[in-house]
């Protein structure tokens, strides 16, 4: 097998872009030192420093605790599954119904629209205080009170509406013609949405829905304020009486532990089954009946 | 004409606008007349070609017949029953019809065997085995065995193309509607492709096709139909409207295509 012997010209590009590409590597690599060792600087010489060390990176004192939080958080990741199972579920239904021309479904559609302008627009912690404190003081029987519950609860109401805007945003950026193509195939208008429609719409959004998941597992510890034993909780336990901060750096770090990988996972995912654009075509399928 | 006995499919003063008046109160704007009173006969096993100037309304008639635009006024008849009325089961006539999109409109989250089988699987019913072995003979027939598991866009524009055919053809459709079936094709595929359309006539398929080549009207239809100012401007044998044209408009059409 003889490789064809790349000319004097290409060598002499090469050994360029490969001078070019240390060249990076060397000014990204001091840049990188000088500003660690500006910051480093900076905290070690701060007067408080020795106390502050002691205060919040005791290793001792995140050993001892690490149990107790790492229990916490086993409450946040179950939360965060079945928030994120619940919320893609009842967002994607939202959508669908919000974007259906159904008749019968006009009042459902309306009251799609009313929800998740209410809950889109209230803060979340808003919506934790009214559910996890209002819900309890109507004495319903059947209704759980725990505050994980509840806490999850209000998790779920505000993501859900989340969720729904951003599926409805990839319903519609299905292009009409689409849905020609299907119907012209003889698919009913729900089996056009179900088979042609809902399917490219998912793929369209899968980034910025499992953005979404994300910030879902981080928001988990806001259950907290309602009392609920989460890893942020053990952690405030865990510092009352000692003024040691270390458990909520432990917890910090947890949280962190779980959220970066998860976003590079989504990233590598959605780079290799990235959209690659559909097709076009002049005319709409609006008024088919 | 080869056809026979009453029109499979007729047109009956078919008219078609964009932007208005259907709506009550339309804010502004003059109607766009695309159809202005279009008539139409396809015979059983014929096969009609349309020609008319870009924009002068070869899709929308076709995608108007596809029941995929409403009509303003006319009538629509396949096999004598009027399919403009609304109360007609719109999907079940399309499902008997048959278009291949100027633009392909290809899914392209489903792979070209899938593209092929949604339909036969879902509307028809058909178990998946079965619906695959007769989209494998489809694919077969335009060349392209080889691509049922690719998707869409990891295929040439002509590729394409006959995927879209391919999949019109799948659901053995009583009337083909072809909208430039052969605008992204070589000679040679152009060739083949025509081939097809030939078998596909003798074997009964009823067509009616919006081209801009000539040579292809010339080669396959019975009738050609020139389409201009939104009417049925000159009608006839190939010979007739292509070679012979009575009217000035035709032959200012043709003078323009030739030059
Ligand atoms: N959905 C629509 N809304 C508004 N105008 C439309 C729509 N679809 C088609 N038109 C207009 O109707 C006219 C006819 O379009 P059509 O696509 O039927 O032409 P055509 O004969 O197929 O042209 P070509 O040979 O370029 O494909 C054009 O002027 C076009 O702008
Ligand atoms: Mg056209």
């Amino acid at each position: 097998m003889s490789e064809t012997e790349p000319s004097e010209r290409a060598r002499a590009r090469t050994a360029f872009r490969r001078a070019q590409h240390r060249r990076a590597l060397l000014v990204a690599g001091v840049a990188t030192a000088i500003v660690l060792a500006l910051v480093a600087w900076v905290v070690t010489t701060a007067p408080g420093w020795d106390r502050a060390r002691e205060a919040f990176f005791s290793p001792e004192r995140a050993v001892e605790v690490l149990p107790e939080v790492a229990a916490g958080l086993w409450l946040n990741l179950r939360v965060w599954l079945v928030a994120s199972v619940v919320g893609l579920v009842l967002g994607l239904l939202l959508a669908v119904v919000r974007t259906s021309r159904i008749p019968a479904l006009f009042p459902l559609r309306m009251l799609a629209i009313a929800y998740v302008d209410v809950f889109r627009g209230v803060p979340l912690l808003l919506t934790l205080l009214l559910v996890g404190f209002g819900l309890p003081a109507l004495r319903l029987t059947w209704l759980p009170v725990s505050a994980a519950f509840l806490g999850g609860l209000a998790i779920v109401l505000t993501y859900t509406a989340y969720l729904a805007e951003i599926f409805r945003a990839g319903i519609e950026s299905v292009h009409p013609s689409q849905v020609a193509a299907a119907r012209s195939l003889g698919l009913s208008r729900g089996r056009a949405v179900r088979h042609v429609v809902l399917p490219q719409a998912v793929r369209n959004v899968t980034a910025p829905v499992a953005s979404m998941l994300v910030s879902l597992q981080k928001d988990s510890g806001l259950i907290s304020i309602l009392g609920a034993v989460d890893a942020i909780r053990a952690a405030q336990i865990a510092t009352t009486g000692d003024y040691n901060f270390t458990p909520y750096v432990v917890a910090g770090l947890l949280f962190l532990l779980i959220s970066i990988p998860l976003t590079r996972l989504v990233d590598a995912w959605s780079a290799r089954h990235g959209w690659r654009g559909g097709l076009s075509t002049v005319s709409g399928a609006g008024g088919l009946r | 004409m080869s056809g026979t006995g009453a029109p499979l499919l007729s047109l009956r003063g078919v008219r078609k606008s964009f932007g208005g008046t259907r709506r009550r109160g339309a804010r502004g704007g003059v109607a766009h007349l695309v159809l202005d009173g279009v008539d139409l006969d396809l015979a059983p096993h014929s096969c009609t070609v349309l020609v008319g100037a870009s924009g002068s309304g070869k899709s929308t008639l076709l995608r108007v017949v596809d029941l995929l635009e409403d009509v303003d006024d006319g009538q629509i008849l396949l096999d004598g029953v009027d399919v403009a009325d609304p109360w007609v089961d719109a999907d079940a006539v399309r499902a008997r019809l048959a278009l291949v999109f100027q633009q392909y409109n290809l899914f392209p989250h489903l792979r070209v065997m899938d593209n092929l089988t949604l339909a036969p699987r879902v509307v028809h019913g058909r178990p998946r085995d079965e619906a695959e072995a007769a989209a494998e003979a489809m694919l077969a027939k335009v060349g392209l065995a080889h691509k049922a598991r690719a998707y869409p866009d990891q295929l040439s524009g002509g590729e394409q193309q006959r995927v879209a055919i391919a999949r019109a053809l799948v659901g053995d459709p009583e009337v083909l509607l072809l909208d430039e079936v052969t605008s992204a094709l070589d000679p040679a595929l152009v060739g083949e492709v025509l081939d097809l359309l030939l078998d596909l006539r003798t074997e009964g398929t009823t067509m009616l096709v919006a081209t801009h080549e000539m040579g292809f009207a010339r080669d396959v239809a019975d009738e050609v139909v020139f389409l201009h100012e939104g009417r049925v401007h000159e009608r006839g044998t190939p010979a007739q409207v292509l070679d012979d044209p009575q009217r000035a408009a035709t032959r200012e059409f043709l003078r323009r295509l030739h030059r």
